[in-house]
């Protein structure tokens, strides 16, 4: 019985303390009030480009009714004079999820390969098939009121927020909301706002995607169902989630991508699809600028600056990076970055530890360049603009909601403080005791109420914490608090450190403080502070923390190993080398090379030529550069596993080019690789061909206009031999080949489909890319091992009409090389390696030779990031074993995955006409004892080994200095030191097959990726 | 012509032997003279010997020199003219799970490297050891002639001991018992959990103390090794005790693997206080403390020249030069290869690697013989071309360290012949016959 009286007594209280609302009666008597203020004398700043000095303000039922200097004030309002005091429009933040219930908020954990797949979305009811586009999740319909959230906004000068739900890849629509105390229904100015994604699929437990691109695949596959679905196929019955997708379209449409790369990758699924994300970003971007800027995007920054580390101990220190060491310097320019380079952003607290970082951050954002004006209209114009809710809020004029901040001096600078943040109308109270400036001299009576003698003190207030006290004898200090009216003093000895006495006052008139206290022996007596004179509060009072410039260099990458100013294609004339042509000429001696525009000129013997740079290549050997045809490099993901068909996904979606593998690989003279999704699954991803143009951006990292292709993988892999607890099809060899058939016939009644009912037909990304196999459009490399599996490929492919371009891996290639060469695919395999699982208990180091004699084009790679540094070396093995020729060695890395990969018009020889992709190599490029000296690409060089020696004297000298910088911020008292330094982790990503040696801080996503992508 | 001759002889004989029997044969104890003629002979020390002859009686170098005598009356006498080729000692694994692991991955029941708990001192690495296996085969045909066979997992994971690769079983392989104990030191590296999102923090603890902990429970179990050893009135033996005996009268080395500098700081704490005879393994940092490896007197075994560059700052090329860095600091080191994926065969490549960046060949070949020899407690009877020891040597066809030419064309272990047929070379010669190819 108790129970239910306490509920109904805090209910009515409430009600009792929140505005009416017509619909919800009162218990009572009714209390209808128009809570009417005018604020007069203040400095009202009204936009960033507006502000009236000696203004005046009137606000009734929580709109603004007036603004302006000649306002006259009513004679029914409330007046609060603001003297000396600035008023501002109160900031939004457009990226919260402020008052939003969560179903679950624990992020499921990284895929594992070996677990159980989950392929149906756990959510109940009419939704679409993907647990992780929710785009029916409305936020408005989840808000309630969180004051204790709201609080700590509206104390960093918020008063709007835009809110949703942050999970899912479509997470639905935001709400704009207040940040008042009211009542839920009233703080809710626009229900549906805005419309969110990201590539992060958050809580869902449904196994697809596991990877950025696949997160990138169910995006691009959902916006053309979602067209489909606007005809309402009889197939697809009711979906809810397409139907909100569809509905959502018309919203400003808001991406969080949390990484610069992730920004270009986010905003071409908008070019895609014909619109522009605003693109919440991740705090890197000021690394790549000009790409940021070529997005054309509003950007949404968070003030994210990373933290100090403790970096102390040297051995702990060597594992962070310079790239991360340089970021801890730089990130707090980012703001100012993107208003130099013009690009509209909004400001958000979001991603920050929590709201309190964020008046410091936005200062120290505004100390290294973000100007004042700037901050403010990314904290108030921009997001209402942005958000179609400017003529509600993000200005103080007549009409809008009267949301607003009052402070003690202008608002960016380091000694003024916001005094009041005043929402619909509604004073909070956030630094309210600085309202009236109390520093100044006072004289302390303090009146015993036993014999005592009564005795005075001259005190003086500096600020609002510390107070000194002084008489005669002595000289205490004062601990200071107040709390308006009420100040509270407790004074010590300054020798003794001793409780001199204590007590606490309230104001009694302007400048008059009475009360009661106490001394350290417990006698009693009453006390009054009265002002003798008042000090000016002035800014130089409060220490102005001073700010460094930051002197870390942007690089491309952002690396140790970046070039400051990217290299450019020249002029080179290499002089008398042995070049390794790959040709009929064979190998030249004593032979000059021209490149120009990129492209090699001329081989010749003393070729001369005007304006160009000179190589003394005496001595020196030069081949065509290294192509790798199996690489798992330069990319965020590499497995998309979920399913065993997902020809849907591309490579492409997700190069990273920062991957220092890249620079490591050219100093191996690798100049392109191709970079395969791993063998998790039957028909895996679209591949992507690149060039390792070290600096440049993921676009420009690919091979332009080389051959689409495709990863297909058979065996262990694909059945997950290794998984104790399988329940993927296929689970055997004899399944694979029916994952194919069936793969390939569904294909072809896709076609027809398309042929006899194209608008009727749902555009399915997953068969385009089997339909163009089978129309030689795109072209297969599958992982293989034994004969069976290369045999029953063989067959699907003869009676599909098409040929395995390539069998890479292929260790039991040399057991069916005859039915291969019939067949017309190219071979690409280890060089030595086997017995690493029981499908390569008969591979043998000889397979590339008998490949070879058969007459197949036969290549050598890598699929590890380190023996790509050595593929050289592993042609050489060829020699040793099966007696393979030193030139049609070197050929099996370069001319032969030219040749395999449709590009060897361009690249893999050394021939007039071709890309000037070429290797200067110190000795015979088939000797272990070789080292490549400079690794040109395009007739640029990306590497050069005496760069390298000079780079790593600057990567001592910079990282020193920024460590050093770091210690010194802890000597310095930080507490905000991340302890132990957190190591920079190496991510390897790889196949699935084997364990690399990848040193001691690497992450080897063997079967892939995080919950993140 | 007459070694060109002799060559065609001798593999017309092994591809009919090999057709002839689907086993590969140990070989037979050698009895007689043989004479390894002309070559250039690498000793395994840093010296180079041109045009000698080695001259091996039943299973021990007998001579090296430029001019001996070859007695023409006797029939017990073989000749083999190495005009124009190499000989090296036979190369030293020094540590593997060679024989103890078949298949790598997704067949358990071949696998016999990792034991369950943390304590196993008395578990012995070779009594497992598989002399069937079909790698070792392979490692014979790249001149890999000893090997260190070594048990994994928990603490301390059991004792290695040192075999030949031509064997019948482990106990004609045995050729040094029970040689060293390994211990795994605990790591003071954060671990990111295998399938974390990159989101999820590591864990709060602190690594370090955690390791600090770790090692400290390490010591107690020596303090209390060394304080029952010291007494032989137990009314319970403890064979976990007992079986580190060897450790505290140097007649064992203890292993350490650690790879973090800061490990091997913490290790160098055991070589003081209980004067065991220390050598890390895998040492991947231990370019940065090379100097006090050296003034502890420690040696190290260097597990992967063909790695990774552990951190992105580093130097491109640290692994392949961290070989030249304990080289020059003085430091005693080997060079293993523990690569997964060729299964050891590319030994000698590791070290060529590290010829190619700093080391010279001899200090390079060292380090896979006669350092290897020392650090394993078997440098007496093997790892270098010495009047004296055992004849474990290779013939190649060039220089060992460098693929292009490291053909190896005889294998004597202890003086015997012994084939460099295997498993591949069997399967080549099986689809040569298929396509008529050579």
């Amino acid at each position: 019985m108790r129970k239910p009286f306490w509920v109904a007594a805090v209910l009515i209280f409430h009600f009792f303390t929140i505005k009416a609302q017509e619909t919800f009666p009162v218990n009572g008597v009714a209390d209808k009030k128009s809570n009417k203020y005018t604020f007069i004398n203040a400095t009202i700043v009204k936009d960033p480009k507006t502000t009236i000095a000696n203004g005046v303000l009137i606000i009734e039922d929580g709109k603004i009714i007036a603004v302006g200097s000649s306002v006259s004030v009513p004679s029914d309002a409330v007046i609060i004079d603001c003297k000396e005091k600035y008023i501002y429009p109160s900031f939004i933040d457009m990226y919260t999820d402020y008052g939003i219930t969560y179903g679950s908020k624990q992020p499921v954990a990284g895929f594992n390969f070996n677990a159980p797949v989950q392929f149906q979305s756990n959510t109940k009811g009419a939704y679409g098939w993907n647990q992780a586009i929710k785009p029916e999740t409305d936020a408005y319909k989840l808000f309630s009121i969180d004051d204790g959230a709201a609080k700590s906004f509206r104390d960093q000068g918020f008063g709007t927020v835009l809110t949703h739900q942050k999970d899912g890849i479509a997470r639905g629509s935001g709400a704009v909301v207040t940040l008042a105390n009211t009542k839920d229904n009233l703080v809710i100015i626009k229900e549906k706002a805005s419309a969110h994604y990201s590539f992060n699929k958050g809580t869902s437990t449904q196994s697809y995607p596991t990877s950025l691109m696949g997160s990138i695949a169910v995006l691009r596959q959902t916006y053309y169902d979602a067209r489909w679905y606007k005809n309402n196929p009889s197939s697809e019955g009711i979906n809810i989630s397409l139907q909100a997708w569809n509905n959502n379209q018309t919203l400003p449409q808001i991406f969080e991508s949390d990484d610069k790369w992730n920004d270009l990758r986010a905003a071409r699924i908008g070019d895609e699809f014909g619109f522009k994300y605003i693109i919440k970003a991740g705090g890197n971007e000021y690394q790549r600028m000009k790409d940021i800027a070529a997005t054309n995007a509003a950007f949404i920054l968070p003030l994210n600056f990373p933290k100090a580390q403790d970096v102390e101990d040297p051995n702990i220190a060597r594992f962070v990076s310079l790239n991360d060491l340089k970021h801890w310097e730089l990130a707090p320019t980012n703001p100012a970055a993107f208003e130099k380079a013009n690009i509209p952003f909004a400001i958000t607290a979001s991603d920050l530890e929590n709201n309190s970082l964020f008046f410091p951050n936005l200062l120290k954002a505004i100390s290294l360049g973000l100007s004042e004006e700037k901050a403010l209209t990314a904290l108030t114009t921009t997001p209402a603009n942005l958000l179609n809710i400017y003529d509600k809020v993000g200005s103080i004029e007549p009409g809008k909601i009267a949301n607003f901040l009052i402070t003690n001096g202008p608002i960016f600078k380091q000694s003024s403080s916001i005094l009041e943040n005043w929402i619909q109308g509604e004073k909070y109270e956030i630094h309210e005791s600085l309202w009236n400036n109390i520093n100044g001299k006072y004289t302390l009576s303090i009146n015993y109420l036993s014999a005592f003698p009564n005795n005075n003190y001259v005190v003086q207030i500096n600020n609002s914490t510390n107070a000194i006290a002084v008489t005669k004898e002595d000289t205490l200090t004062g601990n200071l608090s107040i709390h308006t009216p009420t100040i509270s003093l407790h004074f010590f000895n300054k020798k003794t450190k001793k409780t001199a006495f204590r007590l606490t006052a309230f104001l009694t008139t302007t400048n008059l403080w009475n009360g009661t206290g106490e001394d350290s022996l417990g006698n009693k007596f009453t006390c009054s502070l009265s002002l003798i004179t008042s000090t000016k509060k002035a800014d130089s009072n409060k220490h102005t923390t001073k700010i460094a410039q930051p002197l870390a260099k942007i690089t491309y990458p952002f690396g140790g190993y970046g070039f400051e100013k990217m290299p450019t294609s020249e002029n080179l004339l290499i002089k008398n080398a042995t070049i390794w042509t790959n040709e009929k000429d064979g190998i030249l001696k004593n032979t000059d090379l021209l490149i120009t525009n990129g492209k090699i000129e001329k081989v010749a013997k003393n070729i001369s030529f005007p304006n160009a740079k000179i190589i003394d290549g005496t001595g020196k050997h030069i081949t065509a550069g290294i192509i790798d045809e199996h690489s798992h490099i330069a990319a965020v993901s590499i497995n998309e596993g979920a399913q065993s068909v997902t020809s849907e996904v591309r490579i492409a979606d997700n190069l990273n080019p920062d991957d220092i593998n890249i620079y490591r690989q050219l100093s191996g003279g690798v100049t392109s690789s191709h970079i395969l999704h791993g063998s998790a699954n039957t028909i895996g991803g679209q591949t992507q061909l690149i060039k390792l143009r070290w600096g440049v951006n993921d676009e420009e990292l690919k091979f332009k206009n080389a051959d689409p292709f495709i990863k297909f993988a058979l065996g262990e892999n694909v059945k997950k031999t290794s998984s104790q607890n399988n329940n993927r099809f296929p689970n055997t060899r004899m399944g694979v080949e029916a994952v194919l058939n069936d793969a390939f016939t569904r294909a072809i009644d896709y076609e027809k489909s398309l042929k006899t009912n194209p608008k009727g037909t749902r555009k399915d990304l997953e068969l385009d890319a089997i339909a163009e196999i089978l129309n030689k459009k795109r072209f297969i490399t599958c992982h293989s091992y034994v004969q069976s599996e290369i045999l029953s490929a063989i067959k699907i492919g003869e009676k599909y009409g098409f040929t395995f371009n390539t069998f890479t891996h292929v260790l039991e290639g040399y057991k069916v090389a005859d039915l291969l060469k019939a067949h017309g695919s190219n071979v690409s395999t280890f060089s030595d390696w086997w017995a690493y699982k029981q499908e390569v208990a008969d591979a043998i180091a000889y397979n590339a030779a008998i490949m070879h004699k058969v007459g197949l084009n036969v290549c050598i790679n890598s699929d590890d990031a380190e023996q790509a540094r050595r593929l050289n070396q592993e042609a050489a093995k060829t020699i040793k074993y099966g007696g393979i020729s030193e030139e049609d060695a070197l050929k099996m890395v370069t001319l032969n995955p030219a040749i395999a990969l449709h590009v060897d018009n361009r690249v893999g020889s050394i021939k007039i006409g071709k890309d000037a992709d070429i290797v200067i190599w110190s000795d015979n490029p088939l000797s272990i004892y070789a080292k490549a000296e400079k690794t040109i690409i395009d007739g640029i060089v990306y590497f050069d080994r005496e760069r390298d020696i000079e780079l790593r004297k600057l990567i001592a000298t910079e990282r020193n200095r920024l460590i050093q910088k770091m210690i010194e911020e802890k000597r310095s008292g930080s507490k905000t030191l991340i302890k132990p330094a957190e190591p920079s982790w190496q991510t390897i990503l790889s196949c699935e097959d084997h364990e690399q040696s990848n040193g001691l801080i690497s992450i080897d996503f063997t079967q892939n990726n995080s919950s993140s992508y | 012509m007459k070694a060109k001759l002799f060559f065609f002889a001798l593999a017309a004989f092994v591809t009919i032997c090999t057709f002839a029997q689907p086993n590969i044969y140990p070989a037979k104890k050698f009895k007689g003279h043989l004479y390894i003629v002309n070559g250039t002979v690498h000793v395994g020390n840093g010296t180079i010997l041109e045009k000698t002859t080695v001259e091996i009686n039943d299973e021990k170098i007998f001579a090296v020199s430029p001019n001996i005598p070859i007695p023409t009356d006797s029939n017990n006498v073989r000749v083999i003219d190495a005009t124009g080729k190499q000989v090296y000692p036979g190369l030293i694994l020094s540590s593997s799970d060679l024989g103890l692991k078949e298949i790598a991955n997704g067949v358990k029941g071949s696998n016999d490297f990792s034991e369950i708990g943390e304590y196993n001192p008395s578990v012995r690495s070779i009594v497992a050891y598989n002399a069937d296996s079909k790698v070792i085969g392979t490692l014979r045909a790249n001149g890999i002639l000893l090997a260190n066979i070594t048990p994994e997992g928990g603490i301390i994971s059991g004792s290695s001991s040192v075999v030949q690769l031509d064997a019948w079983n482990w106990n004609d392989a045995a050729y040094k018992y029970e040689n060293a104990i390994h211990l795994n030191m605990p790591s003071f590296i954060p671990k990111k959990p295998r399938w974390a999102a990159s989101t999820i923090k590591t864990t709060a603890a602190n690594p370090e103390s955690i390791a600090i902990a770790k090692f400290d429970s390490i010591k107690t179990f020596f303090r209390q090794a060394k304080a029952y050893l010291s007494d032989n009135t137990h009314s319970n033996t403890n064979l976990k005790f007992e079986a580190i005996k060897g450790l505290f009268n140097g007649q064992q080395k203890l292993f350490i693997h650690a790879n973090e500098a800061k490990q091997m700081l913490a290790a160098i704490s055991l070589q003081k206080e209980f004067n065991f005879d220390i050598v890390f393994v895998g040492a991947s940092e231990s370019f940065l403390i090379a100097d006090l490896l050296k003034q502890n007197n420690i040696a190290v075994i260097l597990n992967q020249e063909h790695a990774l560059p552990s951190t992105e700052d580093d130097d491109i090329d640290q692994p392949y030069k961290t070989p030249y860095i304990l080289q020059k600091a003085g430091v005693l080191f080997a060079l293993n290869d523990a690569s997964d994926e060729p299964r050891y065969r590319n030994l000698s490549f590791n070290a060529g690697t590290a010829a190619a960046y700093g080391l010279t060949k001899e200090q390079a070949l060292q380090a896979i013989t006669l350092n290897a020899a020392q650090i394993l407690g078997i440098a007496d009877k093997t790892g270098s071309i010495e009047k004296g020891k055992d004849a474990n040597l290779i013939i190649t066809d060039g220089d060992i360290l460098d693929m292009k030419t490291s053909n190896v064309r005889f294998a004597f272990i202890q003086g015997r012949e012994v084939s460099l047929e295997n498993k591949q070379t069997q399967l080549y010669k099986r689809y040569q016959y298929k396509y008529h190819i050579k």
